[in-house]
């Protein structure tokens, strides 16, 4: 395995980073990495886009791979545009639970609708995370946060449910405690010719952890007790949710240029 | 992709044509009244000429992966109409801050809000300028013939490549459904973006006098950094100095200020001393240029200024004709260009003819124009 130190040489760049103490951002940007070392693709291949939030700033300026970072909730529609620009290109979405599923979710709907190749990580901390900790498509019904100061009146959103409803090639769910795990889920998901989504359920030790009198290391240990891999468990399911073959966007494009006989721009 | 000669033409097919000419090799976009035929020749054409195309959710989508199209080396554009261009206005301030070239049709009907889908109006003059939130300048052509909607598509094109800037194509319903007679030439000139010379690494930074750095593609290996945060030379986001946000947002300004030569196109007839100059543009310029030969063979010493490019404006030439003559601004709302006139036209001189729903006669502007002289 590669060490941490070469790790960092290879992938990582502008220290420091932004992150808090205890954030799980740079453990999604280290699972990231490997998973690219440890896979076939080329760095000089890899297109991270990602939109607004504490999980835009995972790969933007931080990986060292070619990266756009966009508008709220837009990441997977300019992503859309790269794939289907340069289907070689090998497309990764880096985006929060909000700028996702809430201000995003129509494009992460057709997103897997398209079963478009790119390979989305959402960084689920169930609130607003940059602004202050306000409440989120994530947060679950009844939790207290900095605008529902009497409890959620609202209740969370099954992100990957739907995404894998919706079509997608590739859906699954880690917590920042499986990193090895997750590190494989990344390599499946680059592997994956269509829509991988991988929910992260990672931890904020600053809007989240303090209210609840919880550290990173304590959320981390949370997950572990509170996760099964396990279906039938009671306890939130890790792994793979659904693995299925439908056509590809951009190769159906590619495909039809080539049967109207158009030489390619 | 039609080959030379002159054919009957809808504008909006022209508009089409007029983006095979250029180059154009990525199409996203979304249904919209009055500008959808520009898309559906799009959809069939552009992929027989190895073009990729696809419709998107929405139109905030089909912005977003034209700019991300953009950054993999395509000539890349999109067409809607007021609606969707309110909803492309966030991304459209992206593909300025971020220097991305692309072009955005938009083919203006009568607003505000849904309005009448299928009637003429230039209400979104001010919108394609000011839109975006923050400072910034941008470029956008007016278009008053099918000739035109394929002329300025190229020329859109070149301009957004050359300045690594979004143009608007600011057609209205009038000029997008109008069919007659488009002469298609092959002999177009095309530009490239400026493409990054051996040892040059910074992608958002020049000093270069026409401001433009050079554009590199995803998958070139250098490790892009490309944001709409406010950013150094080398793409480095940077949130807080004084200097990035002064310096960058001062060059994006200065790109389209400095430039303005190069870029500025109007038509002009018998202006010099008029008694009276009509200043027009976009498909009412039509009748309001047959009312002025109207009243100069009945006489009177009328000119006609029409604005090719609205954006920047022409308005050091609008302040001296504003300064020897009466203007009658004749447009198809009630604010559109309005403000930038009176900016620039002292406001004892300044008369307006201003239409909506549709095309006037040429004698309605006629009698505008004698009511004016008196």
């Amino acid at each position: 395995m590669i060490k941490a130190k070469d790790i960092k040489e290879k992938y990582i760049r502008r220290h420091p980073s932004p992150f808090c103490p205890g954030c799980g951002g740079g453990m999604v940007l280290n699972s990231m990495s490997r998973a690219v070392e440890e896979s076939d693709v080329s760095k000089d291949d890899i297109v991270a886009v990602s939109g607004i939030g504490c999980a835009a700033w995972i790969p933007s300026p931080h990986w060292r791979v070619d990266t756009l970072h966009t508008t709220h909730g837009r990441a997977i529609a300019y992503a859309s545009g790269v794939k289907i620009g340069n289907k070689d290109l090998e497309v990764m979405v880096v985006s929060g639970d909000g700028d996702c599923a809430g201000i995003g979710g129509n494009h992460l709907l057709h997103g897997a609708r398209n079963n478009i190749d790119l390979n989305v990580l959402m960084i689920n901390n169930g609130l607003y995370a940059m602004t202050g900790g306000q409440v989120a498509p994530t947060t679950e019904h009844d939790e207290e946060t900095l605008t529902t100061p009497y409890g959620n009146p609202s209740s969370s959103f099954e992100a990957a449910e739907v995404v894998k409803a919706a079509g997608a090639g590739h859906v699954a769910r880690w917590t920042t405690y499986h990193m090895k795990e997750l590190i494989e889920e990344v390599k499946k998901a680059i592997d994956t010719t269509g829509f991988s989504f991988i929910e992260v359920l990672t931890q904020c030790p600053t809007r989240k952890g303090k209210k609840e009198g919880m550290d990173g290391l304590e959320m981390l240990e949370w997950y572990k007790e509170n996760t099964s891999k396990d279906e039938d468990s009671d306890k939130i399911f890790v792994g793979t949710l659904s693995e299925v073959d439908r056509p590809e966007l951009a190769e159906q494009i590619y495909q039809q240029i080539d049967e109207v006989g158009g030489d390619l721009r | 992709m039609k080959g030379s000669g002159e054919y009957f033409m809808e504008g909006n097919i022209a508009c089409a044509e007029g983006a095979l000419r250029a180059g154009c090799s990525f199409y996203a976009g979304y249904p919209i009244t009055p500008a959808s035929e520009v898309m559906n020749h799009l959809s069939k054409e552009l992929p027989t000429v190895g073009g990729r195309f696809v419709q998107m959710e929405d139109e905030i989508a089909s912005i977003a992966s034209v700019i991300g199209a953009s950054w993999t080396g395509l000539k890349s554009m999109t067409a809607t109409s007021g609606p969707g261009f309110s909803l492309m206005q966030e991304n459209l301030g992206y593909a300025v801050m971020t220097e991305t070239p692309c072009v955005i049709v938009n083919v203006q009907r009568a607003g505000p809000s849904t309005g009448q889908a299928t009637k003429p109006g230039t209400g979104d003059v001010m919108q394609a300028r000011f839109g975006s939130q923050g400072d910034y300048e941008i470029i956008a052509l007016s278009p008053n013939s099918g000739q035109e909607m394929f002329d300025f598509t190229i020329r859109a094109f070149n301009l957004s490549e050359k300045y690594r800037i979004p143009v608007v194509l600011l057609a209205d319903a009038g000029v997008g459904h109008m069919r007659e007679r488009v002469k298609i030439r092959e002999d177009v000139k095309i530009e490239e973006r400026r493409r990054p010379e051996e040892g040059e690494k910074e992608f958002f930074d020049t000093d270069r006098k026409d401001h433009v750095p050079p554009m590199p593609d995803f998958g070139d290996g250098e490790e892009l950094l490309v944001t709409g945060s406010t950013h150094l030379g080398d793409g480095t986001r940077d949130t807080s100095s004084f200097e990035a946000q002064d310096k960058l947002v001062r060059r994006l300004v200065a790109k389209i200020e400095d430039n303005r030569e190069d870029i500025e196109d109007w038509e002009e007839h018998n202006v010099e001393g008029a008694d009276l100059v009509v200043v027009s543009y976009g498909s009412i310029s039509r009748p309001a240029r047959g009312a002025v030969k109207k009243a100069r063979e009945e006489g009177h010493d009328v000119g006609f200024f029409r604005p090719k490019v609205m954006w920047p404006s022409p308005e050091k030439r609008l302040r001296e004709i504003g300064e020897d003559s009466e203007v009658l601004l004749a447009e198809l709302s009630l604010r559109g260009y309005r403000m930038e006139i009176e900016r620039a036209v002292p406001s004892e001189n300044l008369h307006v003819y201003d239409r909506l729903n549709s095309l006037p006669t040429i004698d309605k502007v006629y009698s505008k124009i004698i009511e004016v002289l008196g």
